[in-house]
């Protein structure tokens, strides 16, 4: 499946594996701020207009 | 609608409502045009494209370096606009774009110098050289760290703001030197610019250029970044609108009793 590589089979995976990993974690630790800083917002906005 | 009308009506996207409202409508185009370019790709030159006559499997790699690399740059150079912006016109949302992009071009200058590494080993024989383009980089690196630790060390943003745009314009210095490097200093062990260099295109000049087989898969592949790249940082603009916006409820509240 994986095309032959020759000898440099590890230098290309590892190139890959590593950039693919770190755009990953990018995403997902955007994401996971975005949420957490979207639900907090809004907690804030509904526990404000409940005290006028 | 005449160009200064154009012009103005681009700052209303300064307005917090109006750029949150727009990002989210757009987002989602950017998300999916991105990593489908992404993945189209990576899949095209990893299992489509021959080994390189010269460097054998390892020009496959090229579809990470070169797009990760121009992304660095570039997000630098959107990071200077959008902080002259704050330092002229004092939009927030322009502030808060930069530090935005900040994560995103330290993660892409990472993947350009980890990658040049792995794939230098075996070609120059060494994993760094203190050559001009790589220790321009390198410094890139180190002033992206600096950037998002001062935005992280004041407590006041429109200081931290302020701060972080003069620290973003000394270091476009070495944003554009990062990318003329080779142009510079005719030394050291990087290659000077094969893939986007219109006279090679044209013919106007006969230096080697990447050859269209790696060529198109790696135009993909730049699309892709680019667009991810756009999507990531109106997503994280919209998160830093968002804390701004918690830390004025916060202290509106606090002021209230």
């Amino acid at each position: 499946m994986i095309p032959d590589l020759g000898k440099y089979t590890d230098t290309v995976l590892w190139s890959y594996a590593a950039s693919i990993g770190l755009l990953a974690a990018l995403i997902v630790f955007s994401v996971m701020r975005g949420r957490k800083t979207r639900a907090e917002m809004e907690k804030i906005e509904q526990r404000m207009s409940r005290n006028g | 609608m005449s160009i200064a009308a154009k012009a103005n009506a681009l700052w209303e996207y300064a307005n917090p409502r109006k750029f949150l409202a727009t990002s989210e409508r757009v987002m989602p185009f950017f998300w999916v045009t991105s990593i489908t370019c992404i993945v189209v790709g990576l899949v095209w030159g990893f299992f489509f494209t021959p080994d390189d006559f010269r460097q054998g499997s390892t020009v496959k790699i090229i579809y990470l370096h070169v797009p990760a690399a121009l992304m660095a740059i570039n997000c630098w150079l959107m990071m200077l606009a959008t902080s002259l912006v704050w330092l002229v016109r004092r939009h927030h949302v322009s502030a808060l774009a930069a530090r935005a992009a900040a994560p995103v071009g330290v993660v892409m200058t990472l993947i350009a110098l980890i990658t040049g590494a792995i794939w230098g080993q075996p070609m120059w024989g060494t994993w760094w050289e203190w050559d001009p383009r790589l220790t321009s980089f390198l410094i890139l690196f180190l002033f992206y760290l600096g950037y998002i630790a001062l935005w992280e060390a004041i407590e006041d943003s429109d200081t931290a703001a302020d701060l972080t745009s003069v620290l973003c314009l000394v270091g476009s210095v070495f944003a554009l030197l990062s990318r003329y490097a080779v142009n510079f200093w005719n030394q050291g062990l990087h290659q000077g610019a094969s893939v986007m260099r219109a006279a090679a295109v044209t013919g106007a000049d006969t230096e080697e250029k990447v050859s269209n087989v790696y060529f198109f898969p790696l135009l993909v592949c730049i699309i892709g970044f680019v667009f991810l790249f756009i999507a990531l940082v109106l997503y994280r603009t919209g998160t830093e609108i968002r804390a701004r916006r918690i830390k004025a409820l916060l202290a509106r509240e606090r002021v209230s009793g």
